[in-house]
């Protein structure tokens, strides 16, 4: 039988191997323009056809997918690590510590969506980093809770309460004991934070809010294209089906993994 | 019923209280002086003490935060720099516009999944499921800022059914409603699916089929009203996100709201009308979920003691 995580699994090392080997991949330059060309349909020659400057949408695509790669993993890493942090501390000291933590987490879930990201990037300038701190600054609440949730659970549990009356040091029980129960769930939550952050990153360059101009993601590649819609529609086309594509993935990788290990991701 | 609602709104106040908070330090995140920012290159020293004083930024930051606090409760939140109007006038111009588009995106995205999702819930396994199942992927993972253009280039553009953009009667509501909406309504589809199959499993939904009523009829009259629970506490916070959606989506359709206008001010670098317009949007949020609270105690009794 066809394993369910083998498609998305497969898409995902895709992306990444393309995005490693972009600059062995691309047809032609990403920034080269042939103005003369510009707006051009696909061809033999370029696929994809020619965006409103005369570059390669192609090699934009591919260069692009260094910006989505990028940004998903580098936001789901720092908001993963700062949710598990807190999380951890917040489920296994409890008491002011969890109340406190808690309440911190309630703020920022009064923030909708990526509204606090795009607030964060319009007052810190529109750059990769700035937008990586932004996400990660929103996304790590969603790690704390569910983090929180699984270890006062499992401070309960004979082999945790085993290990504290054998005198390990609290770090080494964290991290030896608990974070092992609570990966899974963190594998799960990560890969639907990995399609989130890439779709957010988009739709942040698709406003002007994302990587600095010139620079080939697909957000703003969308946006570019948005105003040849009526005579080139092929260069807002292709890196909003790039978009599509890599996110349902994601998705469905996250959804077939979370089947697998019987996990409820929040 | 009403001591739940007290209680309730005495927990958004702290909340909306520390939301201003954060607002408030943003503009202390701006690097370097703000008020040099804000003015861009080339701005005379004069010019940027003279707006450094106009916001107040010259003074010390607790009697800035007492100055940002007390202006709320006065429902004053500053003047636009580029408008040179008061934010909360603006803001009051554009925000009905935005809330009359995240209702259609709302009644748009119910239109799709309920009869989605229950037909789905009903016929467990059977094609309508598996299409639902498909439907909600390709929904959740649907860029809204890809959607909109598509849509415009087949319904505004090719076939010339609706306008391209701008705010033209209940027609032109249409294709923005759609694209703010088909993210939630491929999220409402799965929630409404898993709901009603959980009650549908349930022995009161046994007895009521027993005693003879059709499928249709039991989960109409019975099982629909349970499962409403949890879909209304996704609606609330989904609510949330057609919010911010409306920032893409009014940019895409050059909707006159609530988004188009953070963007703008944004690029204008306009920042106490950026804050003004984050505060308003993050305060909704805070006021919808208060409300959804209200709506789930007041289908389910049992949450009022809480």
């Amino acid at each position: 039988m066809k394993h369910p995580l083998a498609a998305p699994a497969l898409l995902l090392l895709a992306l990444l191997l393309v995005a490693l080997a972009a600059p062995w991949l691309v047809p032609f330059s990403p920034s080269e323009q042939l103005l003369e060309r510009r707006l051009e349909g696909p061809s033999a020659s370029h696929w994809l056809g020619l965006d409103e400057l005369g570059r390669d949408v192609l090699s934009r695509l591919i260069y692009g997918t260094r910006v989505s790669v990028t940004v998903g993993l580098s936001v789901v890493a720092l908001a993963a690590l700062v949710g598990t942090l807190i999380g951890s501390i917040a489920g296994y000291w409890g008491g002011a510590w969890d109340t406190w933590l808690m309440r911190l987490c309630e703020v920022f879930l009064a923030f909708p969506g990526t509204l606090l990201a795009i607030a964060m990037v319009a007052v810190l300038g529109p750059a990769l980093l700035n937008l990586i701190i932004a996400l990660a600054a929103v996304g790590w609440v969603g790690y704390a809770r569910l983090v929180r949730a699984q270890v006062l659970s499992l401070r309960k549990r004979p082999f945790i309460e085993a290990a504290v009356s054998a005198g390990l040091p609290t770090w080494r029980i964290l991290l030896r004991h608990v974070l092992p129960q609570v990966a899974p769930t963190l594998v799960v939550q990560s890969t639907l934070g990995v399609a989130g952050a890439i779709l957010a990153e988009a739709g942040l360059s698709f406003l002007g809010l994302g990587v600095a101009t010139g620079s080939p993601s697909w957000g703003a590649m969308i946006n570019a294209g948005r105003s040849h819609l009526l005579d080139a529609p092929h260069v807002a086309f292709f890196p909003g089906l790039a978009i599509f594509v890599v996110v349902a993935g994601l998705n469905l990788l996250g959804d077939a993994l979370a089947d697998r290990l019987s996990i409820k991701a929040d | 019923m009403i001591g739940f609602a007290l209680r309730r709104f005495a927990q958004a106040v702290p909340i909306t209280l520390a939301v201003a908070t954060l607002v408030f330090s943003l503009i202390h995140l701006i690097p370097g002086d703000p008020a040099e920012v804000m003015l861009g290159d080339g701005a005379r020293a004069a010019d940027i003490q003279a707006l450094r004083e106009r916001l107040g930024l010259d003074r010390p930051l607790f009697a800035q935060y007492q100055h940002f606090l007390g202006g709320l409760l006065r429902g004053d939140l500053g003047t636009s720099l580029y408008y040179e109007r008061p934010v909360t006038a603006l803001l009051a111009e554009r925000f009905p516009r935005t809330l009359e588009l995240a209702l259609a995106a709302l009644a748009v995205a119910l239109l799709i999944s309920v009869p989605l999702g229950l037909l789905a819930a009903l016929r467990q396994g059977r094609w309508v499921d598996r299409f639902s199942r498909l439907a909600a992927l390709l929904g959740v993972s649907m860029p809204s800022f890809w959607l909109g253009p598509l849509l415009i280039l087949l319904f505004a553009i090719r076939w010339d059914l609706v306008p391209v953009s701008g705010r033209q009667g209940v027609i032109s509501l249409i294709l923005p409603a759609a694209t703010l909406g088909t993210q939630v309504a491929a999220l409402l589809t799965r929630m409404i699916r898993t709901a009603l199959a959980a009650e549908l499993a349930r022995p009161y939904l046994r007895t009521a089929r027993a005693k003879g009523l059709s499928v249709f009829l039991a989960v109409l009259r019975h099982g629909l009203r349970n499962a409403l629970l949890p879909v209304i506490t996704v609606l609330g916070l989904q609510f949330g996100s057609l919010l911010t959606g409306s920032i893409i989506t009014e940019t895409i359709f050059s909707w006159p709201g609530l988004g188009s206008q953070l963007i703008q001010a944004i690029r204008l670098r306009d920042y106490p009308l950026v804050l003004g317009g984050v505060l308003l949007i993050a305060v909704t949020y805070v006021a919808v979920n208060f409300l959804t609270d209200l709506a789930n105690a007041g289908l389910d009794p049992r949450l009022r003691s809480q």
